[in-house]
């Protein structure tokens, strides 16, 4: 097809103002799904997406609207996922910006808008759930051309539930927004926006074409990894799998490559042909992610270790983000420290291995990457606290240079959590007379455990939040130690600012105390700065735990609650014969959240 | 211990029948229905007639509990009385408000050696949170009138941790229970066992309460043991060297519970354990349904029961489980292959068991404080 037929779009929204439904009406009304085959919110095709209401991975899909090829890339929607979403807007020329009518604009709208700006996409405003009794579309409306500038007339207003004025969206993306204008007689070159796996034909790349031509068969490279190879079928999502002999500039499609490891390629990188006028420049943007969180992730039953790593194996073929290691810890003995790209990511990653793999998990308190100073005058990153020298003379932990977006009257409160989380406050400037962007400079550390959820919670929800890595810096930290029963408990050691370790560590002995039952003799609970300690708690033995009555008819009963005694003591952890369960294990999550109360 | 199903030398017999069912328990049992006990002792005869071959001959113990066995018809309780094998110890629970002159001297002919009594407490207003119908004065003149018919081994039950009991009451109830001198006490937590009256009336109270009621068992132990009596099993005391006269008064059918002997129940809910010569056993229970009961004996045949077969580890599980309650050591060879070695040696160096030598072989007891842990201890002692 030519360019000036073809419309590369995304949908942008909040969470739940009908991002996903309105996908599904675009594939329905322009007939690329039957109605019969209409599943509720087709393009989220994991569980996990469906049940969240958010979308994880990106997918494009292809259709046809009165002559014209519009494609459509979703995007992943959150902060950790910032990165895939920035090469999903790259991808296009415009992007469909959702606002509820009844809820008007929201904190997560605006990063994802700016980000799109950012990209110089044509924005097509759009208020949806119109047929909701609180609905207001002219308010809505309003609200999105006084920060997008344009005229309240020209947003679309829909109901995507019930299909009202579908058609008009479609209309809109053709008309505003731009055909690609790439050189078809250039060497070749595609952006890699997504990638997933195959389990029979490899990893397969979602592409968009800038320049030139690719043909089926043909020898490709990606440019920033090198990696080599033949594109075994070129073809588009409609929404299953449609081959075709080339896509060329200007088009949306994917490519099988035959690739074993979804690691070969990666997302924003630069595919080009082997053969003939290979391209001699990347197109700009590519990133190479590394995880910056890490957490150890251990099988509750240890016999379960070999299903783990099965488990991580068969992810990591659809998550080239997620980064694993073997880990011991003496506490919860073999499994795996793993890197996320943040916390959702993490916690996504844990429920599909729970879910998908149906393996009982315990998850150790996130940490992040640090560096710290050999001997030798080597820097080594270390991504667990326990590998930590005790004296950490010259360690350096990552910085983010965050990005909030927030109405006038909550700076104040977010100046203060970001003093409380070490920040340095850059500047300050006001987008309009009602909203202010703020950046800061932030450890990431903190950031890792709950500050988005603080963030978010001590604003009412309107903060939106980015951030980007800004590199190392160097911190006064010091690690603290946990000891149960005398003994070092591997799995909650946290590296920590000098100036927070009391606090923390009262409240983590504290919090401790609560979560490990009594047991048959008494049990100290020591935070710990090398050899000296600082909280202490105690949780007090049982004085009694037997039945009274037991004759002849009780026996079986007896039996029977023995031996489900017996199995609840095989779900703790036994470190130093005090039964430890699972859940003490996150204590260190709850902390933050105590303290305010 | 187990035996080959020819030679159970301890029998226990159910009278399901109460004047009134009090609202913690859980035993089976029937209310009122003086018309039926007849008939249900002629079943229950009947059904001792088709077991007799598992018996041994003389069998040692007889239990005889309900419901209040005492509450049955005079006539139908003499009866079945008369027709019980002869043992050295022949045990009949009582409620306090039944024992008459005419029933002790009953009991008396009957062959009753040893009578145990459900005093459960002396404060009236905790009797009636129970639901018992006996005052303290009844349980004061049901020991004096079986004294009076000479019986010498009299035990009381008593209950703690009864909703609203005051350290002060069960300081009471214990020194009450000392006056009268029994042979024998039983003390037991008062459990709220699911499904019960009492447990969905005063469920939420015991669960506030128990953690301040975690002392009561150690007091418990305390006074009785320093009033001469010896703490044989978890939740049993009995009196011992020259107070006893030399006389061993353990409640030895239970003992033969713990012990790990086999036994024969006759009648509604009563549970059999009976070895199969092999070192495997079968428990049966009998349903808990009285007319289902008394019409399958009339007619001949077997009263439906539940059938659990066990195995030879089974039984290794509950001889360690039960062997653990008794102050008397265990022969580790019977219990060995159930027993986690590290977790032993854990809980040896805790002060939870010690190991001695008795019988020429290695042994195992709990301590003091593992006896009031014994559950917990048992369950990390199992292998996984």
């Amino acid at each position: 097809m030519d360019q000036g037929h073809i419309r590369n779009f995304s949908i942008i929204a909040h969470i739940d103002h009908g991002k996903s439904t309105l996908a599904d009406r675009i594939l329905q009304l322009t007939d690329t799904v039957a109605d019969r085959d209409m599943r509720e919110q087709l393009l989220d095709s994991m569980d996990l997406e469906r049940e969240r209401g958010i979308t994880i991975k990106a997918q494009a899909v292809r259709v046809a609207w009165k002559g014209y090829q519009l494609n459509l890339i979703d995007t992943p929607g959150h902060v950790d996922f910032t990165y895939e979403v920035s090469r999903s807007l790259q991808a296009c020329e415009g992007a469909v910006l959702v606002v509820d009518a009844a809820q008007g604009i929201e904190a997560q709208t605006l990063a994802n808008a700016y980000l799109a700006i950012e990209n110089e996409l044509e924005i097509v405003p759009v208020v949806n759930k119109i047929d909701l009794p609180s609905a207001d579309p002219d308010g809505a409306a309003l609200e999105v051309t006084q920060l997008l500038g344009g005229d309240p007339a020209d947003v679309v207003r829909i109901s995507a539930k019930t299909g009202i004025n579908v058609d008009q969206v479609l209309d809109a993306i053709v008309e505003r927004i731009a055909a690609p204008e790439g050189d078809l007689e250039a060497p070749a070159r595609a952006l890699i926006f997504d990638s997933s796996y195959d389990q029979y034909r490899g990893v397969i790349a979602f592409i968009r074409v800038v320049d030139g031509r690719f043909e089926t068969g043909s020898a490709l490279r990606a440019m920033a990894l090198g990696t080599q190879f033949d594109a075994e079928e070129l073809g588009f999502m409609s929404p299953s799998r449609v081959p075709v002999k080339e896509l060329v500039a200007g088009e949306v499609g994917y490519v099988i490559t035959g690739l074993k490891d979804v690691s070969a390629l990666r997302v924003g990188d630069t595919l080009t042909t082997r053969k003939g006028a290979a391209a001699k420049e990347p197109l700009p943007g590519y990133k190479d992610v590394k995880p910056m969180v890490f957490a150890g992730l251990f099988p509750s039953d240890s016999d379960e270790y070999p299903e783990l790593r099965d488990a991580l194996e068969r992810l990591k073929l659809n998550d080239a983000a997620l980064f694993y290691e073997p880990e011991t810890s003496r506490a919860l003995g073999f499994g795996f420290r793993c890197g996320f790209l943040g916390l959702l990511h993490m916690e996504i990653v844990r429920e599909r291995l729970e879910r998908e793999f149906d393996l009982d998990l315990i998850v150790t308190a996130p940490n992040v990457a640090y560096r710290v100073l050999e001997r030798n005058g080597d820097w080594r990153e270390v991504h667990n606290p326990s590998e930590m020298p005790a004296e950490l003379e010259e360690v350096e932990e990552p910085y983010i240079r965050a990005s909030i977006i927030v109405p006038k009257e909550y700076v104040g409160t977010v100046m203060e959590l970001n003093n409380e989380r070490r920040g340095n406050f850059d500047q300050l400037e006001y987008l309009s007379p009602e909203r202010v962007h703020l950046t800061y400079d932030l450890p990431l550390a903190e950031i890792v455990l709950d500050y988005y959820d603080q963030l978010k919670s001590r604003t009412r929800g309107y903060a939106s939040f980015d951030y980007d890595l800004s590199g190392f810096q160097a911190g006064k930290l010091v690690r603290v130690d946990v000891l149960v029963g005398g003994e070092p408990v591997d799995a909650l050691s946290l590296i920590i600012h000098r100036e927070f370790a009391y606090d923390r560590g009262r409240l983590l002995v504290e919090k401790l105390r609560e979560e490990i039952p009594r047991q048959m003799f008494d049990v100290p609970i020591q935070a710990a700065i090398g050899s000296r300690v600082i909280a202490r708690e105690t949780v007090k033995a049982r004085r009694k735990d037997v039945l009274a009555k037991c004759y002849g008819g009780d026996i079986s009963r007896k039996r029977k609650l023995l031996e489900k005694q017996k199995k609840g003591k095989k779900r703790m952890k036994q470190v130093g014969g005090v039964e430890v369960p699972q859940e003490a294990f996150l204590a260190v999550l709850n902390l933050d959240g105590d303290k305010k109360k | 211990m187990s035996t080959d199903g020819t030679n159970v030398r301890h029998l226990y017999v159910h009278l399901p029948f109460c004047a009134h069912r009090c609202g913690y328990c859980d035993f089976v049992t029937v209310v009122g229905r003086s018309d039926h006990h007849g008939a249900y002792v002629d079943a229950l005869l009947l059904e001792l007639d088709r077991e007799r071959g598992v018996l041994a001959d003389p069998i040692a113990t007889v239990f005889v509990g309900g419901g209040t066995p005492t509450f049955t018809e005079p006539e139908a309780l003499r009866r079945l009385l008369g027709a019980l094998p002869p043992a050295a110890e022949v045990t009949v629970e009582a409620n306090p408000e039944t024992v008459t002159p005419e029933l002790a001297a009953l009991l008396r002919e009957g062959g009753v050696t040893r009578v145990s009594l459900g005093a459960q407490t002396f404060a009236p207003r905790l009797l009636e949170v129970l639901e018992r119908v006996a005052g303290p004065d009844d349980v004061r003149r049901a020991v004096h009138t079986l004294r009076d018919a000479s019986f010498d081994n009299i035990s009381l039950d008593l209950v703690y941790g009864i909703p609203g009991q005051e350290p002060s009451d069960l300081a009471h109830d214990l020194a009450e229970a000392l006056a009268l001198a029994p042979e024998h006490l039983s003390l037991y937590e008062l459990e709220a066992k699911p499904g019960t009256r009492f447990t969905h009336a005063w469920g939420d109270e015991l669960v506030r309460q128990s953690e301040a009621m975690e002392g009561y068992f150690e007091r418990v132990v305390e006074t009785l043991t320093a009033a001469g009596y010896r703490w044989y099993e978890t939740a049993n005391f009995c009196l011992e060297g020259s107070a006893a006269g030399g006389r061993d008064f353990r409640a030895h059918h239970n003992l033969g519970y713990w012990q790990g002997h086999d036994y024969l129940g006759v009648g509604v809910g009563a549970v059999s354990t009976i070895g199969r010569g092999d070192g495997t056993a079968v428990r049966r229970r009998n349903l808990p349904a009285v007319f289902r009961y008394v019409a399958a004996l009339s007619v001949g045949a077997d009263p439906p029961r539940e059938i659990e077969p066990l195995e030879v580890a089974t039984l290794r599980e509950e001889r360690l489980m039960l062997g653990l309650r008794l102050d008397e050591p265990l022969p580790l060879r019977a219990v060995e292959e159930a027993i986690d070695g590290e977790a032993l040696e854990r809980l040896v160096e805790r002060g939870l068991i010690e190991r001695l030598r008795a019988d020429g072989g290695e042994a195992l007891r709990l301590t003091n404080r593992g006896r009031f842990l014994g559950d917990a201890v048992t369950a990390d002692l199992l292998v996984a």
